[in-house]
């Protein structure tokens, strides 16, 4: 269990958008840009150049969140040593205002496969997804948020619901929770749940940071709707509602909004995160 | 029915392997089409992955060509770390080992240039030695070791790599002609640059890096290549800020 006099989360309340490197020189000549700005941390693990010298310039001026995608806190192995301490070494000099990974494994047999990948909800996943999140927190030395999946199919051998997954794990590590809102409505449409349902699950309380994104639409073998998190597009409405649903049961909370594929010239990113803000001023006092 | 990551992790790279039993949709049915979500994002992840990394090799095989190389390589070479900005380290043998691509022999070479260059953008930032080290005497010149920026990279070819990869990444670039080429990269700031290296360059480039005196490698590369040419070789290494450190050896007493 993760000592609580631990720095933890400090981003402040408001919209910010995963960084993209052509968004560089527009972010900084914008005289009121957005709250802060998330990174994805893989990206920053070389040794030097651009990207370094990009992010350090930045992190004088917003706050940032380091958001890891390839530790694979899911997987059945151990978590990669390596990995691990090049994390620690991007969070010690990065310092950054809050840390997050995801409930899902990207490595296997040393093969990383550079998606996030679905785990089955039992007390066997729980213990070891525990054990690696106090590994993170003590070795990284500090809380992280573990962000909710989208999902496409179940696991017929899980036996817990997602939020209570989740919520245990928190109780249990004491780490905090990023709620990917888009994830939730992707899912809840492909496995045929009542979102509302599962925020009304959810403990928002160790919630640091929201999530939203795009959602690409597909069909399953029987016609089925089935959507695909593909962060290549504006946010939909129902995840919008979703939003101001979560909001006024959670209040203020930075919200981010992800483009991570066909990234957007940069007012079309800014006015999503208009529209975050906009959701933001809407919560009921 | 429960499905180990193992199972998953097979089912996912082989598209010709069932769906694994256990993984159901909301009403208990066979994951069917469901599982081949996370196949695509695997396969069009790297498969982008392989064309942000290799655009040269790309350009020159066809984004359709490219496409279906990079689904064979994927699954023969799977990434081994999360850093997909190394992605690829595998992809010239892979390259000189595919029969069908023989009759396009610099391949690999040109995808090890593209390594190079990737390699050199990421590497540690340093700076360059004063521009007047090596404004002393000529004698003094000749007992100078030096030490080079870790972003510096050297591609030795018996293609014109270089001339191929400017031919497909500048526009009105002349047309490569036969023959070998070096390749030195510098990078003066962020961008990294490609130099046709002078005959012996890069040998002589290699001797200082073990340890050797400016006159040393040059007696050194001339006895095999008389040709050689240490004034044009030193030029990209200043104009390149790529020489870090100056050491004049002491003569012994």
């Amino acid at each position: 269990m993760l000592d609580h006099a631990i720095r933890s989360n400090r981003l402040p309340a408001a919209p910010g958008v995963g960084y993209k490197p052509q968004h560089f020189q527009q972010i900084l000549d914008h005289a009121h840009p957005v709250a802060w700005l998330e990174i994805h941390a893989e990206n920053y693990m070389g040794d030097g150049g651009r990207p370094l010298a990009q992010l350090r310039h930045l992190s004088e001026q917003f706050p940032v969140s380091v958001h890891g995608v390839g530790l694979s806190i899911g997987g059945e192995g151990p978590l990669d040593p390596d990995h691990l301490a090049r994390l620690k070494h991007l969070v010690g000099w990065l310092n950054p205002a809050s840390f997050s990974e995801h409930l899902a494994w990207s490595t296997h047999d040393s093969h990383f496969l550079n998606d996030l990948l679905p785990l089955p909800y039992t007390d066997a996943t729980l213990a070891r997804i525990c054990e690696h999140i106090d590994q993170v927190q003590e070795v990284v030395g500090r809380q992280m948020l573990l962000e909710n999946p989208s999902s496409y199919l179940a696991f017929e051998e899980s036996t817990w619901s997602e939020p209570d997954f989740l919520r245990e794990i928190s109780r249990r590590t004491g780490c905090g929770l990023l709620l990917d809102v888009n994830n939730v409505f992707v899912s809840a449409t492909n496995l045929d749940f009542s979102p509302q349902s599962y925020v009304d699950a959810y403990p928002l309380e160790k919630v640091g940071e929201i999530h939203l994104g795009g959602h690409d639409e597909d069909e399953d073998d029987h016609g089925r709707p089935l959507l695909i998190d593909s962060h290549g597009r504006e946010v939909v409405d129902p995840v919008w509602a979703l939003l101001d649903y979560v909001l006024e049961r959670s209040g203020p909370k930075p919200v981010l909004i992800e483009w991570d594929t066909d990234v957007p010239d940069w007012p079309v990113l800014r006015a999503e995160a208009d529209r975050a803000q906009a959701a933001l001023d809407r919560i009921p006092a | 029915m429960s499905v180990s990551q193992s199972t998953f992790h097979t089912a996912l790279l082989n598209p010709s392997e069932a769906v694994p039993e256990g993984l159901v949709d909301a009403s208990a049915q066979p994951a069917g089409r469901r599982f081949s979500v996370y196949r695509n994002n695997v396969a069009v992840s790297l498969t982008e992955a392989m064309h942000q990394a290799f655009p040269v090799i790309a350009k020159l095989l066809g984004a359709q060509n490219m496409d279906g190389l990079s689904g064979i390589f994927l699954r023969q070479h799977p990434p081994t770390t999360p850093m997909m900005m190394f992605y690829g380290e595998a992809f010239p043998e892979f390259l000189a080992g595919m029969e069908q691509l023989s009759h396009l022999g610099y391949l690999p070479d040109v995808a090890r240039l593209e390594l190079a260059l990737r390699r050199s953008y990421h590497a540690a930032d340093s700076t360059p030695a004063p521009g007047d080290a090596l404004a002393v005497d000529p004698e003094q010149v000749m007992r100078a070791k030096l030490e080079f920026a870790p972003s510096m990279q050297v591609v030795r070819s018996e293609w014109p790599i270089f001339s191929l990869w400017r031919f497909n990444t500048i526009d009105d670039a002349p047309k490569p002609q036969p023959g070998a080429e070096d390749v030195l990269v510098t990078r003066p700031e962020f961008d990294p640059a490609p130099h046709l290296l002078p005959a012996g360059g890069a040998d002589w480039i290699s001797k200082m890096q073990t340890g050797h005196t400016i006159g040393q490698a040059f007696e050194s590369v001339s006895a095999t290549t008389p040709e050689f040419d240490l004034g044009a070789t030193l030029a990209p290494l200043l104009q390149g800020g790529v020489i870090t450190s100056v050491t004049i050896e002491r003569l012994a007493q």
